[in-house]
């Protein structure tokens, strides 16, 4: 089938929907939010509009800083994660027979219907002194004492990898079933282990899609307020959780906005970055 | 030609039809005698539908429609936003005395009539909230305690004074109110170390608590936001020590969960919540109707006695015995919020507060 180019303005028509809806439910919130992050704030009391730079100074101080090279760091590491988890196990599912594959992708995605909140107390028990998993331990004889797991980075990182990597497999899964399968025969034709076939051929093959894996489990992840609030400590709460704090709990929605803002310019920035990089290591 | 002109009026007649269903909420409103009346959820709220609710509408006829509001502020904010789009997802609402004043600034709260509440005499003075001109902006519905509880199974002996909180050897047990104007941590600190919540009239006393308290940090656990994630802790002794509701605390306790509510030598943080009615409501006639039925003692009286909320109205005006009013609420001078402090100097607050947490 040959594609005709739009003649008349009618053949546009289709593109409509898509673009109301994008214009409804994208540009107009965040145009909002832009304004609204340049309203002066009344302090105990709401905010009117205004032109000011107020909430963006207040934003840039080492301790926001600080909280935001935080937030990034988790997302990058709930990536890795994420991808070095998922990509084994996709790349072995799209092995198996056809009813093993459905099976564990309906499992998979049974965990995507839960709730943030759910998982994150699931968690907070799993990790819990008084319930949690090292009790097995201590009754394997493993361990002397129960103890807590929660709060704590590990327990924020377990619950974020456990939400996000449903995700993962789900984007990755389409790219390695159309993975020519010839290409890891020829190479163990030639010699290769299967170990050695994974990593010289299916995973360069796949470059882009795990970087584009990459990308989208990183802003999966820096969306994230509830879990680091439900298993971390203060420490390890992200950007988004001091978002809500302004925006719910203060009533300060100019500087929530702000925030919100900076952390969507400085994530465009990171995975524009990513992309050039990407660009480049292709041509050369 | 023709397929795109059709395609072009079915648009045009999608868009009204789209157009009306949004107007759709404005023309039609309900005439009945109801009224949408906004109280924190879980305990509380099925208490108040248990107890309260049914018996109003049967002595009015007003029928009542509850909603569960988070607590904090989080409930001013949704009031504040859709009383700009003219919309009240509540008409009166329990709201607490900071979210009062900030609502005070903006003008949310309906001027409450008080020739139209007949029991008015008997409320307390400071349970009634009054705009800086004099009007009324919300009638006292209960007042709460917030105590040191602990979980009996750890703590055999009950803690007898705030200081428990900075003791070494609580490391790492304290579940604690996460923000700085819901926790009145400030307050505990210069009742207990420095001689009275006057200790923080000026920035340098309240920097001096702040100094104070960044010595609890070690001991806290959990700083919570949601109720329920301390309550849980609690009653497991996951985290055997913390502040939290004195009501909420003794109605588990009395289900028989192992925890209790002390009112520490330096007193309890008293807080408490007046009825306020969001100016995008239209029951105005009604809400009026239920704050009168509200104030009157003998139905203070049943709060305290199944909800485990202190009266807003003198005791003597009540029937509470003794020791029904021991149960909730305490001789002791309880330790009062400075409310004004969480309005004049909410941001500087929030960040010290912020960056001593998460710092």
């Amino acid at each position: 089938m040959r594609r005709e180019p739009a003649q008349t303005l009618g053949d546009y028509t289709p593109l409509l929907f898509p673009a109301a809806m994008l214009t409804i439910f994208f540009v107009v919130p965040f145009g909002t939010m832009i304004a609204v992050s340049f309203f002066q704030r009344q302090q105990g009391g709401f905010y009117t509009p205004a032109f000011v730079y107020d909430n963006y100074a207040r934003f840039l101080s080492a301790f926001f800083g600080g909280v935001l090279g935080f937030s990034l760091m988790l997302a990058i590491a709930v990536a890795v994660c994420c991808v070095v988890l998922a990509l084994p196990f996709t790349y072995l599912l799209t092995r198996m027979a056809r009813s093993v594959q459905v099976l564990w992708l309906v499992a998979l995605l049974s965990v995507l219907s839960l709730s943030e909140v759910i998982i994150g107390f699931a968690w907070s028990t799993l990790f819990s002194r008084t319930a949690g998993i090292t009790n097995i331990l201590v009754a394997l004889g493993l361990m002397g004492e129960a103890q807590a797991l929660t709060p704590s980075f590990g327990a924020v990182l377990t619950g974020m990898v456990y939400q996000a990597f449903p995700y993962t497999v789900l984007v990755l899964f389409p790219a390695l079933v159309r993975l020519d399968p010839t290409l890891t025969e020829a190479a163990r034709t030639l010699g290769a282990s299967p170990l050695k076939a994974f990593f010289t051929v299916v995973v360069p093959a796949l470059r882009n899609t795990i970087v584009a894996t990459l990308i989208m489990v990183f802003i999966f992840a820096l969306g994230s307020y509830l879990l680091p609030q439900l298993l971390g400590r203060p420490q390890h709460w992200t950007l988004s959780v001091l978002i809500t704090d302004q925006a719910i709990y203060q009533s300060n929605m100019p500087f929530a906005a702000a925030m919100a803002v900076f952390l969507v310019l400085v994530t465009l920035g990171l995975v524009a970055l990513t992309v050039i990089a990407g660009r480049k290591g292709e041509a050369a | 030609m023709k397929i795109n002109s059709i395609k072009r009026r079915t648009l045009l007649g999608a868009g009204l039809a789209g157009a009306s269903m949004l107007a759709m909420p404005a023309v039609l409103r309900a005439q009945d005698r109801s009224l949408k009346v906004g109280v924190y959820g879980g305990y509380f709220k099925d208490s108040f539908d248990k107890n309260i609710f049914p018996e109003f509408t049967k002595a009015t006829g007003i029928s009542v429609e509850s909603v569960a509001e988070p607590t904090g502020e989080a409930w001013l904010v949704q009031l504040e936003q859709a009383a700009r789009a003219g919309q009240a997802p509540a008409d009166l609402s329990m709201m607490s005395q900071v979210a009062m004043l900030k609502g005070q600034a903006t003008d949310l709260w309906t001027p409450i009539d008080m020739a139209k509440i007949k029991d008015a005499s008997n409320l307390l003075d400071r349970f009634i909230n009054k705009y800086p001109d004099g009007r009324v902006a919300g009638v006292g519905a209960v007042s709460w305690y917030i105590t040191l509880v602990t979980n009996t199974n750890v703590y055999k002996e009950p803690p007898t004074s705030w200081e428990a909180l900075w003791d070494p050897a609580n490391a790492d047990k304290l579940g604690l109110l996460a923000l700085v104007s819901n926790s009145f941590l400030l307050e505990v600190t210069a009742k207990t170390f420095m001689g009275g919540t006057n200790a923080l009239d000026t920035e340098e006393g309240i920097l001096k608590a702040f100094e104070k308290l960044a010595e609890v940090k070690p001991n806290v656990r959990l700083w919570y936001r949601d109720e329920a994630q301390f309550e849980q802790a609690l009653k497991s002794g996951e985290i055997p020590m913390g502040q939290y509701y004195h009501d909420v605390t003794g109605l588990a306790a009395a289900d028989g969960h192992p925890v209790r509510s002390t009112f520490p030598k330096e007193g309890g943080i008293q807080d408490s919540g007046c009825w306020a009615l969001s100016r995008a409501s239209q029951k105005v006639e009604e809400a009026h109707v239920f704050i009168d039925y509200m104030c009157q003692p003998a139905i203070q009286a049943t709060l305290s006695r199944k909800v485990g909320t202190a009266p807003t109205v003198k005791r003597e005006s009540t029937d509470l015995t003794d020791k029904e009013f021991a149960a909730v609420s305490s001789d002791i001078e309880p330790i009062i919020p400075r409310y004004d402090l969480y309005q004049t100097k909410s941001d500087w607050l929030n960040q010290k507060w912020t960056e001593l947490i998460v710092g």
